[in-house]
């Protein structure tokens, strides 16, 4: 019975944890939603143990916890490899702006520069 | 060289933590090519790179921070490209290339979009032995028959630049490692441009020491490899967008030119 509740309380802080995330506006909306199904399956899991046995029963899979490894590795699998592409992506936006920065810099002090030193300055 | 270049000519430098030699290479460039500019691209150095290659007379890019050789050339084509130049030379800060050989890339790119200065063609005493020499050997063979013409160094970063590619590579210059050597060459060839290749001497390097450690050669045989893999089998959008260089103020012009 122990074990339930500690269960119970953990699944419910995660989907605390989340919500707060997403209410301090930490975690933008596409993530908010990936995580809040989860924070959610976790719970319905956690309250109804009894599910877990009908569904990996239905899949035909002998050993309950066994299908819940199977979602979570394959899951997280994916979210990793989503996060890596997402991070390829935004090294990249990052770089570009990196180099427009400069860019723009240098114009900028050449217009200074010149602006400064008269219309004719150098030639 | 017999025919002369007469296009507006960025000379581009990439340095990171070059203060050493950065300045005798702006310098020595200025004398070769009086009417080129030089741009130095500093990929965030912490010493004074930017100090020193300001004060030889160079126009000075200031990355905020470390984005390595294909990130600061590809800066460098943004650069020429928005200031509107016909070509950019990639010239390594270290004094490895010598700036006396530009004027042959330019009058290379009379019959070709992109000319590479050569380390083993005919001139010079570069050498390399083992796993390097292989992996040089095969990028060799394999951009060879892409580019339907012989280049024997598609690893040199002493490079012309024409006004086909030079959009080309604004947009999709690639940034990992090897890849402004290898991969740049896939993506010009796959987009039609006509690669080159010009004998160049090779100098031991002003500051700085090379690295020559049989390990480190065997793991650059096999990133090498793995680079040309990539680069062959991924697809590249070739497209580029109208350029549009920003019309620079009507001093700049005066300047330049």
């Amino acid at each position: 019975m122990s074990a339930y509740i500690v269960a119970l309380i953990g699944s419910v802080l995660i989907l605390l944890g989340i919500f707060e995330l997403l209410r301090r506006r930490q975690l933008s909306e596409k993530y908010a939603v990936l995580w809040l199904v989860v924070g959610l399956t976790l719970l319905v899991v956690t309250i109804f143990p009894g599910l877990l046995g009908v569904l990996s029963r239905a899949a035909g899979v002998e050993i309950a916890s066994n299908l819940l490894f199977f979602v979570a590795i394959v899951f997280l699998v994916g979210v990793a490899l989503h996060l890596s592409w997402e991070v390829s992506r935004l090294e990249d936006e990052t770089r570009k702006l990196a180099e427009d920065l400069a860019i723009l810099r240098l114009d900028v002090d050449e217009h200074v520069k010149r602006t400064t030193s008269g219309p004719d300055g150098k030639s | 060289m017999s025919n002369e270049f007469s296009g507006r000519a960025l000379i581009v430098v990439p340095a990171w933590n070059e203060e050493a030699a950065v300045a005798e290479t702006v310098r020595e460039i200025y004398a070769a090519v009086p009417a080129a500019d030089v741009l130095v691209v500093d990929d965030g150095s912490s010493d004074r790179t930017v100090e020193c290659a300001r004060e030889a007379g160079a126009l000075v890019l200031e990355l905020p921070f470390n984005l390595g050789v294909g990130g600061a050339m590809r800066a460098g084509f943004r650069y020429a490209l928005r200031h509107n130049y016909d070509v950019a030379v990639q010239v390594d800060a270290d004094g490895q290339h010598d700036p006396s050989e530009i004027p042959d890339l330019l009058a290379g790119l009379a019959h070709a979009d992109i000319v590479i200065g050569a380390r083993f063609a005919e001139r010079g005493a570069y050498q390399v032995k083992g796993p390097r020499k292989w992996a040089m050997v095969v990028l060799s063979k394999v951009l060879s028959l892409l580019a339907k013409t012989r280049l024997t160094d598609t690893t040199s970063g002493f490079k012309a630049t024409g006004r086909r590619a030079l959009p080309l590579f604004a947009e999709h210059y690639p940034v990992e490692y090897l890849g402004d050597t290898i991969e740049s060459l896939v993506i010009a060839l796959r987009s039609g441009c006509v690669v080159t290749q010009v004998p160049a001497h090779m100098r031991p390097r002003r500051a700085g020491n090379p690295s020559h450690s049989p390990w480190k050669a065997t793991v650059y045989l096999f990133r090498a490899g793995f680079a040309l893999l990539l680069a062959l089998v991924r697809r590249w959008d070739t497209s580029v967008k109208q350029a549009v260089p920003l019309a620079a103020p009507p001093a700049a012009e005066k300047r330049m030119s």
